[in-house]
Order: C-alpha cells, then structure tokens, then sequence
C-alpha cells in the first residue's frame, strides 16, 4: 500500500519558504495515503498562480490548466474516468475572482470532486495585488489606499449556492487539514475546502499569528451540527467567516453522476466506441 | 408539368410557420423529392416577420432558388416583403382574413383562402398552417393523403383525434383551393419524385449524429444559435450509450470541460458559434500546448459582436484558424454538403487524437439550419483511429521518474497515456514543459518542443481536402469557395457553362493546414479565379493569395447581408467580372 512519500516527487516547489502551501501540499499526499489510494489513482487539477503549480508537486497524475478554469478541467476529468479521484486546486484568485462563476456553478453541479482552495487575501505571483478576499483597507500594490470593497465570503456563497459539502481550514494544523480532505474525497458530491495558506511574503496583516487569534474550531462550539445548513449559515456569518472544521454536509443529496440519465457505470474513457450496424440504423431512419 | 418548386411560407413569428414548412417537407421529403430549405427568423420568440423558402426538386438540389413560384402568406407583411421574389406565373394563396392585396404585376395570381376561418370552424385556429398545406397541395395536384404519415407523426403525442382533424384541415384547404381552380388543370403540377426513402435533416442534425457514430461520449456545451441543435440532439442520445451532455455556465467552461474529458480519455467535444469561438480561445490554446485531442465545432453566424445572429456569414474563418495568442498546432476543416459534415465530424475526432491538437470543425448558419433532403449515411465509412494512445500495461519507470508524454519523436506526435494508468504518472501544463511535462524554460527545450508541436501538421492526412469539380484543362474561371454555398456556385456554373464560359470548382474542405499541392495547380491553369465567399473582407482570397500567389488574377464576389448566396448572385456577378475584365476590381455584393 502507497504510503505518503509515493506521493512525493524530486520537484522543488517555487514557493517561498513559509508559504502555507507546503503544509496542504503535504496535506494532500498524507489524505490521499491514508485513503488507501495509488498515486496512479489521484488525478490533481490545478489552476494558475503559486498555488496552481501544487499539481506539479506531487506524484500523481497532474494537469496545470488556464487562469480560474481549474473546476472545469476538472468535472471534464472526473465525467470521462469516474474511477479516478480527482482534487482540483488554485488559490483564491483563480476560484473566487477570475473563476467564480465556475465555482458557484460546480458547487450546485455536485459532481464527486474535492476543490481545494489556498486562500492568503493576496495575488502572489503577480507580486503583491488585492484579492476578493482581502478585507476592505487592505493596502497592496492595486490598492494603494487600502481596498474600498468588501471582501467576499466563500463559504456563505458555498452555502447559499447548494453545497453538499463546505469545510475550512488553516495550513498549519495539518491533522485537521488532512482529514477534512480524506472527508472531503469521500464524500459523493462536489466538496470545497477553503484553507487559510498564508503568504508571507505579501500579506502582513493575515498572518500565521494573526490566523491562530482569530480562528475558532466549529467542533469547539457548543452544539455545532454541521447538517444543520442555517446553522452552518449563522455561524459562518457570526464568526466574520473565520471558523474551521467541517462546516456544512448533505450526505442525502446524490451526486450529478448519479442522478445524470443512463451515464455508464464503467469510465467513459473505457467505452466500446462502435455502434453496432443496426443502431445506427435505427438512429438514421428517425431523419426520414 | 414541372420538375422543380420553390415554395414559401411566412407570417409572423410564433404562428407555426417553421412547422408549416416543416410537416409540407417532410411529407414531399417522404415522397422521394429533394428538398432544400432556408429559414428566415429574427432573434425573437414571437412576433417579427418570419418566412420558410423552400425548394422542391425531383433531383438534387443544394441552394435556394433565385426566385419563387408559390407564396403562402398569413399576413400582409408577408407578400409586401416578399412579393418581388415571384416570377411570371407565379401565386400568391393568402388567408381572407386579412384582405390580402398584391401590387399590380401581370401574370402573378392571388388566391384567397380562409385559412383561419376554416381552421376555427373545424375547431382550432391553430390549425390554419393545415389549411394552407391542403391548398398548396391542391395546386401542386398532390393528393392530401400525401401528408398523411407525416401528420401522424408529428402529431401522435396528441392522439389521434388531433391527427384526424389536422388532416380533415388539409382537406378542407385542398378542397376549396379545387373549387376555386375551378375545374382547370392544376398550375403547377409536380412532376412524379422516384419514391426513394431519403434522410431530411439539417446540418446539426448530421453533426450531432456524426460526432456519435464518430465515438463522442461528452459534450459540454452552452446555448447559442445556430449551434444548440447539436446538443439537444446528443442530450437525447447519449444517455443510450453511456454519455453525458453538461450544460455549462459559459462557453470558457464547455470548452475547458471538454478538454479535462479528452485528457483523461472521452471523446468530447464542444460546439458554439462565433461569440462563444471568442470565449474560448484561451482554451483552445491550452488544448495545442498540452497537446490534448478537443474538437470544436463553430457553426458562423453573422458577427461581429452579437452581429446577426440568425443569419448566414461566413466571417470567423481567419479568426479560427489564427485565433489563440502564440502559436499552436491546429487543423481547421470546413465540410461543403450536410453528408459531409456527418463523415467529416467523425474524421475531426479522428484527427485530434491522432495529432493530438485542437480541431476547428466551421460550418455556417446556412449548413447548420437548412433543412435538406440527404443521401443515404454509410456507417461502414467510419472507423475510429486514436493515433498514439497507449493501452494496456506499460513498464515501470525508473524511481519517481514521469513518463515521456511529450517525448520528442520525428513526427512530433508523442505517446499519449490516460490518467489512471499504472506506470503512465505525467504532469501535463500550460507552461512551457520538458519531455516529462514538467515546465522549463530552458532555450533549448523550448525550441524543440515548440518544433515539436509543429512538426505535427507537416503530413496531415485529409483523404479530399479539396472538393474539385474539374471539367476543363485550362478553364476561363476557377470558382473558389467553402461551406455552404458550393450549391449556388455549382448551379451558377451550369447556367455559365450555358453561356459558353468555361469555369472549373473547388471547394476548399481543409482549410489549415492549407492545402497547397491541391490548389495550386488549379489556380495556375486558370486564367482568372473568382473566390465567392460570405464575409466582407475576402477571407478566403487572402489566405488563397498567402498559399498559392497568383494575387493579380484574383477577384472576390463577397455578400454580407445576412443571406445566403443564391445561384443568381453567383453567375450575375461572374458575368459582371468577365465584362469588366480587365481591369480586375473586388467587387462586393450588396
């Protein structure tokens, strides 16, 4: 059985020392050993940015794909080869600023994937801009005087577009992190995990030590019932969003797969190809 | 006794018209005539002016007729805007209801029937396109029992009661037509059609079917006219074999979904028009640098921006074939006939797995909506090919080592293995990459991958790349055009030839890589080449120029108002051209 150093290959990631993405890049190499899963097995669908690289970085089959198009990719992905575990990955640029309508979109599809997103509330790798997520007066590069607009919830937009399945988490706490994904993989619908991955090189405000003041575990609040999705709502928005663990399941909603008429319980990359002759005639003589 | 019709329908949108059209071909279709129809619509639901022309013929037929023998109209508007198509001998049968008048023309003849009236008295208003069918038939001495079989089907959701009544309304409109003939020979009798069983579909229709005799599974695709015929076919179909239809939320997401598809195996492909071509031409290059088999089927429309977009052009061709930033391989193809396009859409599935590229499937509105009679398919034609696709087991690789996915070979095409294979881990990336697919940006690696890439289009096998209808040595005029309109230029021949000038065709099937060795020779032995096309520009003629030379014998006979090239245009405008000669001039229709 793999172990997680098989999900590891010689590849240096480009990212900063202290970037939070190596802890959720090791996060996904621990969930996807603890799942009993082959490196061959997992397909990673990334999108563009520091984080859009992780696909490279770990020993799976791996696509880098076009700015905010990570999701799409990845439904394509997941629709041919329903065998394989597909994990899409971007920051919060690519899912929430140029890819949001392919996040709200896939959110209500449900097709079985896991999305994780590294949030740090800044563009990176373009050097230092705002982010959908940067809190307003956030001062960067694009916003000189500090954002005039209001950062953007994920997981209240989650919410309200039909998750089946929302969980948040920080990069530091590995334990947590690495066991919301193996939840998230094993949940049958379309799962999003938002993690605070800090930027250390552009982001002084969200720190590492800003984020341990400020989180608050759900499993440490009296009564959380994260099937409860106005609960999950009501928390979310009385926390200002900064709360982690698994916020919100449905584990009664099927999944699109399982509700998408006649599609073939065998991969479709797996399908005999050839019609037979008297299908086809049949199809022709409805043109006549 | 005649051997060829044109018929049209029109009253406002919403009325039925299209279904009018629709039930009289099918049923004409049924009787073993050739059809062709044309649909003028507005981007509307109700209301707008919109008319069927419809030409019947008792041999093959690809283009609307220059002029009109019959036209059915359900409102003034109908014949005020169409009445000059009528030629001497024509008729126009006009519901009473509105008191139709017709301009002063000697020879057309006005025939009002009670369409409404007829259609109320036997219980539905609706049922006035029945009327009107019946009339028609009356004049064309077909017996109403003709639409027997098609009414039923059309129809038989309703049970059978509806099916009775509409075809007593066929009656009921052919009887009275009789009596007001009054005895005298029909006008227009049809001459007998042969009886054979044909297909009668519109483009999209073959497409759709093509595409998945061709082995597609996935389609991820967003609405668009005219291309959701192709979708809503397969979200019918698929479900028989296994396969999916994703309605997506942008045009950016079908395409990249039907990437994500090919990448881990499906045949998948997307379909759009020229708006939704814009959206997705990120992802199209993403397909050429990741070397990703995707097949994209752009029915043109007219452009630019929201442009006409239920109407014929021919405008996104230069754009299609150039149209991502950088550079990538690329195969655009353009089939000329709706049989075409069925075996076509099955080679493009073909060809991007075996080069491994984007292929650019162009068809235009005219190809993808005009309903036509179509010879018989023949699925033995098609066989699926998936070039370099490794199946089965594969060795171990060294360590942590990734396969070769882009392994430099001297076809440039490199083994393609599926996610979820054993021993086959690659990365696959936007970014420059080396063999494994891991970025670099090394000099070097980017100057062989890129030849690499390249490389791969220097012996496309395209079995006709050229439809050549040659029939002179040394012609006075080699015809050039692609798409649709190879009926009207084929039909403007004949009457050319008539006159005694001496014309050959070719109608460009593969237009990238464009096939040089096919049309060179072509272009030299002719002593002037006309390009017709329908865009403003000279599309066409300028990659011709680019490929070929020969700019100084060249002329463009172009139209860009929303229809479709009818023969009349195409042989006028050759006549004006030969006048005029020399000197040469582009010349533009209006």
């Amino acid at each position: 059985m793999a172990t997680f150093k098989d999900f590891r290959n010689d590849v240096k990631p480009n990212w900063c020392p202290g970037c939070g993405d190596f802890s959720v890049q090791a996060a996904i190499q621990r969930a996807a050993a603890n799942l009993g899963l082959e490196p061959h097995q997992l397909a990673v669908i990334s999108g563009i940015g520091c984080s859009g690289r992780i696909s490279g970085y770990i020993h799976a089959y791996g696509f880098h794909g076009t700015h905010g198009r990570a999701l799409p990719l990845a439904q394509g992905v997941k629709m041919a080869n329903r065998d394989l575990t597909v994990i899409a990955a971007g920051g919060d640029g690519d899912g929430f600023a140029i890819g949001m309508g392919h996040t709200v979109h896939a959110i209500r599809r449900n097709i079985d994937i896991t999305y994780i997103v590294m949030d740090n509330q800044i563009y990176g790798l373009t050097k230092g801009q705002t982010s959908p997520r940067s809190a307003a007066g956030f001062k960067t590069k694009s916003t000189p005087q500090g954002s005039i607009e209001p950062a953007l919830s994920p997981l209240e937009i989650a919410l309200s577009a039909g998750a089946t399945f929302v969980a948040q988490s920080f990069s530091s706490d590995l334990k947590e992190l690495t066991s919301l994904i193996e939840e998230g993989v094993k949940h049958k619908g379309f799962s999003l995990i938002n993690v605070f991955s800090p930027c250390v090189t552009y982001n002084k405000v969200n720190t590492y030590e800003w984020f341990k003041e400020h989180l608050v575990k759900v499993s440490d609040i009296e009564g959380y019932d994260p099937s409860n999705r106005e609960m999950a709502m009501q928390t979310v928005m009385k926390y200002n969003g900064l709360v982690t663990g698994l916020i919100y399941q449905n584990k009664e909603q099927k999944s699109y797969q399982e509700l998408v008429p006649g599609y073939s319980a065998t991969p479709l990359s797996e399908a005999d190809l050839k019609l037979s002759k008297e299908k086809f005639a049949e199809l022709v003589a409805e043109f006549m | 006794m005649i051997e060829q019709l044109s018929w049209k329908v029109g009253g406002q949108q919403g009325e039925g018209i299209e279904s009018t059209g629709e039930i009289f071909s099918a049923a004409l279709n049924r009787l073993g005539y050739y059809l062709y129809g044309y649909r003028h619509f507005s981007s509307r639901i109700k209301g707008g002016h919109t008319n069927n022309k419809i030409r019947v013929s008792t041999k093959p037929v690809r283009a609307v007729a220059d002029d009109l023998d019959i036209l059915v109209a359900f409102d003034q508007e109908t014949i005020d805007f169409n009445f000059h198509e009528l030629h001497r001998g024509g008729i126009v049968i006009a519901d009473a209801k509105f008191n139709p008048v017709i301009p002063e023309q000697e020879g057309v003849s006005l025939y009002v029937v009670p369409f409404t009236e007829i259609a109320t008295e036997l219980g539905n208003s609706l049922m006035k396109n029945m009327v009107a069918i019946g009339a028609t038939s009356a004049v064309l001495g077909l017996d109403a029992s003709v639409f027997e079989s098609v009414v039923a089907d059309t129809f038989a959701r309703k049970g059978t009661q509806v099916v009775e009544k509409n075809m007593e309304a066929i009656r009921a409109g052919a009887q009275y037509m009789k009596k007001q003939l009054d005895g005298r020979a029909e006008p227009m009798k049809l001459a007998k059609a042969d009886g054979k069983q044909r297909m009668f579909m519109i483009g999209n229709d073959a497409i759709a079917l093509g595409a998945l005799a061709g082995g597609a599974r996935f389609m991820a695709a967003y609405p668009i006219t005219p291309a959701s015929e192709i979708m809503e076919y397969l979200i019918k179909k698929l479900p028989e074999f296994g396969g999916a239809v994703i309605q997506t939320e942008d045009e950016i997401a079908a395409c990249t979904m039907a990437i994500g598809a090919n990448y881990a195996g499906a045949r998948a492909f997307t379909a759009s028009a020229g708006p939704g071509l814009s959206l997705m031409a990120e992802a199209i290059g993403l397909a050429g640098m990741t070397e990703t088999p995707l097949v994209v089927v752009d029915t043109q429309r007219g452009g630019p921006s929201t442009g006409l977009p239920t109407k014929q052009e021919q405008s996104d061709l230069l754009a299609m074939i150039y149209g991502t930033h950088g550079e990538i391989p690329k195969i655009v193809m353009a089939p000329s006939t709706v049989e075409e396009a069925f075996y076509d859409m099955a080679e493009a599935l073909n060809l991007a797995e075996e080069y491994q590229c984007p292929v650019i499937f162009l068809s235009d509105l005219q190809l993808s909506l005009g309903k036509q009679t179509v010879e018989p398919l023949d699925y033995d034609r098609i066989d699926i090919r998936r070039g370099k696709l490794v199946t089965g087991e594969l060795p171990p690789l060294a360590g942590k080592e990734n396969f070769k996915r882009y392994e430099l070979t001297p076809d440039g095409i490199s083994p393609r293995v599926l996610p979820g294979t054993k021993h086959g881990i690659h990365h696959v990336t936007g970014v420059e990459h080396a063999e494994t697919g891991r970025p670099s940006e090394t000099a070097a690696n980017r100057q062989a991958q890129m030849e690499k890439r390249m490389r791969k289009l220097e012996h496309v096998h395209f079995p006709t790349p050229v439809h050549k209808y040659i029939r002179h040595e040394e012609p006075d005029l080699l015809l050039v055009g692609f798409l649709s309109t190879r009926g009207a230029i084929e039909e403007a021949i004949e009457r050319l030839e008539q006159d005694g000038v001496k014309v050959n065709h070719a109608h460009i099937r593969l237009l990238h890589p464009f096939p040089v060795d096919e049309m060179r020779p072509l272009v030299e032995k002719a002593k002037r080449v006309v390009v017709i096309e329908q865009n403003a520009t000279g599309q066409l003629a300028s990659l011709l120029k680019m490929n070929v030379g020969h700019a100084d014998k060249m002329a463009s006979v172009l139209k860009f108002d929303g229809n479709p090239f009818l023969p009349g245009d195409v042989y006028n405008k050759c006549k004006e051209l030969l006048a005029q000669w020399p000197p040469l001039k582009i010349s533009a229709m209006m």
